[in-house]
């Protein structure tokens, strides 16, 4: 969060968990638009970037989204054999997968980051897949990811300072 | 409004119009109540006129139209902006709109970056506090990342002039016609044998009560003879490359076993066959009469051309026939055994698709007993039996030979039914009646429709409802529960019962009568989804291809180029088929004689002295834009090639590419506004 700016939440909203969610131009975002406008309701929580492509998620944006503080991150895109792109959407599953694998090792439950395939026509999944997950998040709690940093860092400085102190002991 | 001063936020590497502080002007939209009431408009301009470099914060009543563009050109001028916001609706909406106005405020199109807190937010969310809450984390993702904006331009690539039409119902006759008169090389392609479609089977139509076929076949044979269109019958399109201005598709050519230049359709091979009895359903009559290997679809079918049916020749099948055939056609040599199938390749700058529907299948009804009771038929069945150029001559007969007294017309069948189609077929009604009212004109019989809602809303056909009233139709509201030729009664024997609740009267009702006629309902083509999967096209839940917007761009698609018409899109009658697809025509029209392209500037490019020259990135572009410049041992891409997804940009390990509109920076400033 940047210094010198208030906090848009109010104390009185409680813990609402944060989702972050990357969906492509061409099925998803869309999906979400027919979504609108069905006038279907959904969980306020959710935040969408808007990406041409599923293909475009770099897994340093899911780890930046964390790390600024999301409970949660959502990536949609087109059904396989559908990418706008040709295939995509094949190369965001591919690292989705990869990335998973990194995030356990950081103590990021899996259920934090989903991957969706939904197609411009599903305006009714988004608001499932929306709901369901803000749910979950629910369900886990906090993810505190800045404050756990925060946390590692006074943990790494107090190791080093630590280490320096037995070291200059030890001369 | 407030303002705060603008402190530049360190962007002295971007390459703007303008030098100096970044001047960011924010505005956001009621859209009259549809944002204002659920989101607090004011608070989210309040809100953001506090961030930094923020100069000037607005709520508006309606952004988009004339003098909410017109506040944003003065604000520019007046107040020096270099970068601005607008919190609306979706940018898939509005965005050209506002980049436009942005221009004419003197600005790059592309300093500019929207908020989607209409269909993302307002009318998704009902906690006014919350749903404030997120437009204020929106609004402030997008002034984070416009300071990260640059100067593009557009790139403009020439387009194609010829166009492909597929599919030769009235939809697609009307858009090569259109088109063709225009001036424009056109390519119709069709699946069946004939081009016409549905429309060709029909007698007559509703509610002038005009023949079909006089109104139809002229178009048919001006499609044949007008030197613009290419007409490929008995063919199908296997492949689509390339994008709008320039695709590049390969047509597949099946083999009719007759070379149509040659053929003169003067039938003599038909008569000549060496099957004596046509005794193969014929497709056309669905199945109501019969047809021999070699055949011609229908008199009035364009082409008129004969062809040979491979499942069923001899020659073709089995190679051992005596090819009287052959000997009938004489010198013209028109029909030719050692035929393959083509592949032809063209190239086009836009598609329009007008592929038409299928009809419900009824035996998916059984209480209605379609395929058990032989004198249960579908409307169509009786529309080629009430056509005078039909299998009985325009007599409407029970399978025995005999005329029916009596006739019951059930509409909504695979309709309005959550057990199979939920939608309204929004012809059936009219369609019934029409059949109804030349039912009771050629037989004399007690004529009884069976309805849920008379759908009459087109123009002359609320009058039409009115004719078949005072024409003696009788009309019972009620879903049909069942059709049964269980006799309960004297007068029931040897009839099909119906048994409905009437619902004007209260009670359940069991009306015998002759014949039945199930208004079957409309389906997407069986094979929409292959279709939609080779055009890339977006279908909706039932199947029926997506328009780009339901109000704004009816027959676009959301691939450029590419448009649709007629009940491809969704159900609809001869009138609305028409009407769209001489809109497709104008779309291909106004794209083509432009002469250009202007594409979105949202292109991949390399920072050279980041590029290790790993070539990772190079399997990974679908459209073989990047290549390796072995001379310097970089990657290179080339823009005109580039699509845009970025899909290398996110995978380069040295964060060597970048991509226009989505850089790096502007995707983590938008995250971390998001978060705050």
């Amino acid at each position: 969060m940047n210094p010198g700016t208030e906090s848009i939440y109010s104390p009185a909203h409680g813990w609402q968990p944060r989702l972050v969610a990357f969906f492509c131009n061409w099925c998803t975002y869309t999906a979400a638009d027919l979504a609108g406008v069905s006038r279907l309701k959904y969980a306020p929580n959710i935040r969408v970037i808007r990406l041409m492509c599923s293909g475009r998620v770099d897994p340093q944006f899911i780890l930046e989204a964390f790390a600024r503080g999301a409970d949660g991150v959502l990536i949609g895109g087109c059904h396989p054999g559908d990418c706008h792109y040709v295939e995509g959407n094949y190369k965001a599953l591919r690292r989705f997968q990869l990335l998973g694998r990194l995030l356990r090792d950081l103590g990021i439950e899996e259920q934090r980051v989903r991957l969706e395939w939904i197609s411009a026509s599903e305006g009714e999944r988004v608001r499932l897949v929306v709901n369901e997950m803000v749910e979950q998040l629910r369900a886990l709690g906090p993810l505190n990811l800045p404050e756990k940093m925060e946390a590692w860092d006074r943990e790494m400085t107090a190791l080093e300072e630590t280490v320096h102190a037995e070291a200059l002991a030890a001369v | 409004m407030s303002a705060s001063n603008g402190n530049g936020n360190g962007n002295g590497n971007r390459n703007g119009s303008q030098t100096g502080a970044i001047r960011i002007g924010f505005y956001v939209c009621h859209c009259g109540h549809n944002i204002g009431a659920v989101v607090d408009c004011a608070a989210v301009a309040h809100y953001v006129g506090t961030l930094p470099g923020v100069v000037l914060s607005r709520d508006y009543k309606y952004m988009c139209s004339d003098p909410g563009q017109e506040l944003i050109q003065s604000d520019i001028r007046e107040h020096r902006l270099n970068r601005v916001v607008v919190a609306s609706c979706s940018p898939l909406l509005h965005e050209h709109t506002f980049r436009t106005a942005v221009e004419r405020g003197g600005l790059n199109p592309f300093y500019f970056q929207m908020v989607n807190i209409r269909e993302h937010n307002s009318w998704v969310h009902n906690d006014r506090e919350l749903a404030t809450v997120k437009a204020k984390a929106q609004a402030r993702a997008a002034v984070e990342r416009v300071r990260y904006h640059d100067s593009l331009r557009t790139t403009r690539v020439p387009i194609q002039p010829d166009v492909l039409v597929v599919g030769g119902g009235i939809s697609g006759i009307h858009a090569a016609l259109t088109l063709g008169n225009a001036g424009k090389k056109v390519f119709l392609v069709e699946r069946e044998p004939s081009i016409g479609g549905h429309m060709a089977q029909f007698d007559k139509t509703f509610p002038t009560l005009d023949c079909a076929a006089c109104i139809l076949t002229p178009k048919m044979s001006a499609v044949r003879a007008h030197e613009n269109i290419t007409l490929w019958t008995y063919s199908e399109v296997a492949k689509v490359e390339g994008y709008v201005g320039n695709y590049t598709v390969t047509i597949r050519r099946r083999p009719r076993y007759v070379i149509e230049d040659l053929c003169v359709g003067c039938l003599e091979c038909v008569g000549k066959c060496i099957y004596k009895e046509a005794k193969f359903p014929d497709d056309f009559n669905v199945g109501l009469s019969r047809r021999k290997p070699i055949y011609i679809p229908f008199p009035q079918a364009v082409p008129q051309v004969v062809l040979i049916d491979p499942e069923r020749c001899l020659q073709v099948k089995t190679g051992k026939c005596k090819k009287t055939c052959l000997e009938a056609c004489a010198d013209r040599k028109a029909i030719d055994f050692s035929q393959q199938e083509e592949l032809v390749q063209i190239k086009v700058g836009t598609i329009i698709l007008a592929t038409g529907f299928k009809l419900f299948d009824a035996k998916r009804i059984p209480q209605y007993g379609y395929g058990l009771y032989p004198n249960v038929v579908t409307s169509l069945e009786l529309e080629r039996l009430v056509t005078s150029s039909g299998p009985t001559s325009g007599e409407i007969i029970l399978r025995d030979g005999s005329k029916p007294r009596t006739a019951g017309f059930i509409l909504c069948v695979g309709s309005r039914d959550t057990r199979t189609n939920r939608w309204c077929s929004r012809t059936c009604c009219m369609h019934s009646m029409k059949l109804a009212q030349l039912f009771k004109e050629h037989t004399q019989a007690d004529v009884t429709i069976f309805y849920m809602d008379i759908r009459a809303p087109g123009k002359g056909c609320e009058e039409f409802y009115d004719k078949s009233l005072r024409e003696g139709i009788r009309f019972v509201r009620g879903r049909v529960a069942e059709v049964t030729d269980w006799a309960l009664a004297p007068e029931e024997e040897g009839k099909l019962v119906i048994r409905v609740e009437d619902t004007l009267a209260g009670f359940v009702r069991r009306i015998p009568v002759d014949m039945i006629v199930l208004a079957v309902g409309m389906e997407p083509q069986a094979d929409s989804q292959a279709m939609r999967r080779l055009f890339n096209l977006s279908c909706s839940t039932e199947g029926w291809f997506l328009e780009k917007h339901p109000k704004l761009a009816p027959v676009s698609t959301f691939t450029d180029g590419i448009f649709i018409a007629g009940c491809c899109q969704g159900p609809k009658d001869i009138p609305d088929s028409i009407a769209q697809a001489g809109a497709a025509a104008a779309e291909c029209l106004a794209l083509i004689d432009r002469g250009y392209i202007e594409q979105e500037p949202n292109t991949a490019h390399i920072h050279e002295e980041n590029c290790s020259g790993c070539k990772s990135c190079l399997p990974l572009c679908p459209y073989t834009a990047i290549s390796f410049d072995e001379t310097v041992g970089r990657a290179r891409i080339n823009e005109a090639l580039c699509k845009g997804c970025g899909t290398c940009v996110a995978s380069c390990p040295s964060g060597a590419i970048g991509q226009h509109l989505f850089e790096d920076e502007q995707i983590f400033k938008e995250i971390e506004g998001i978060l705050a």
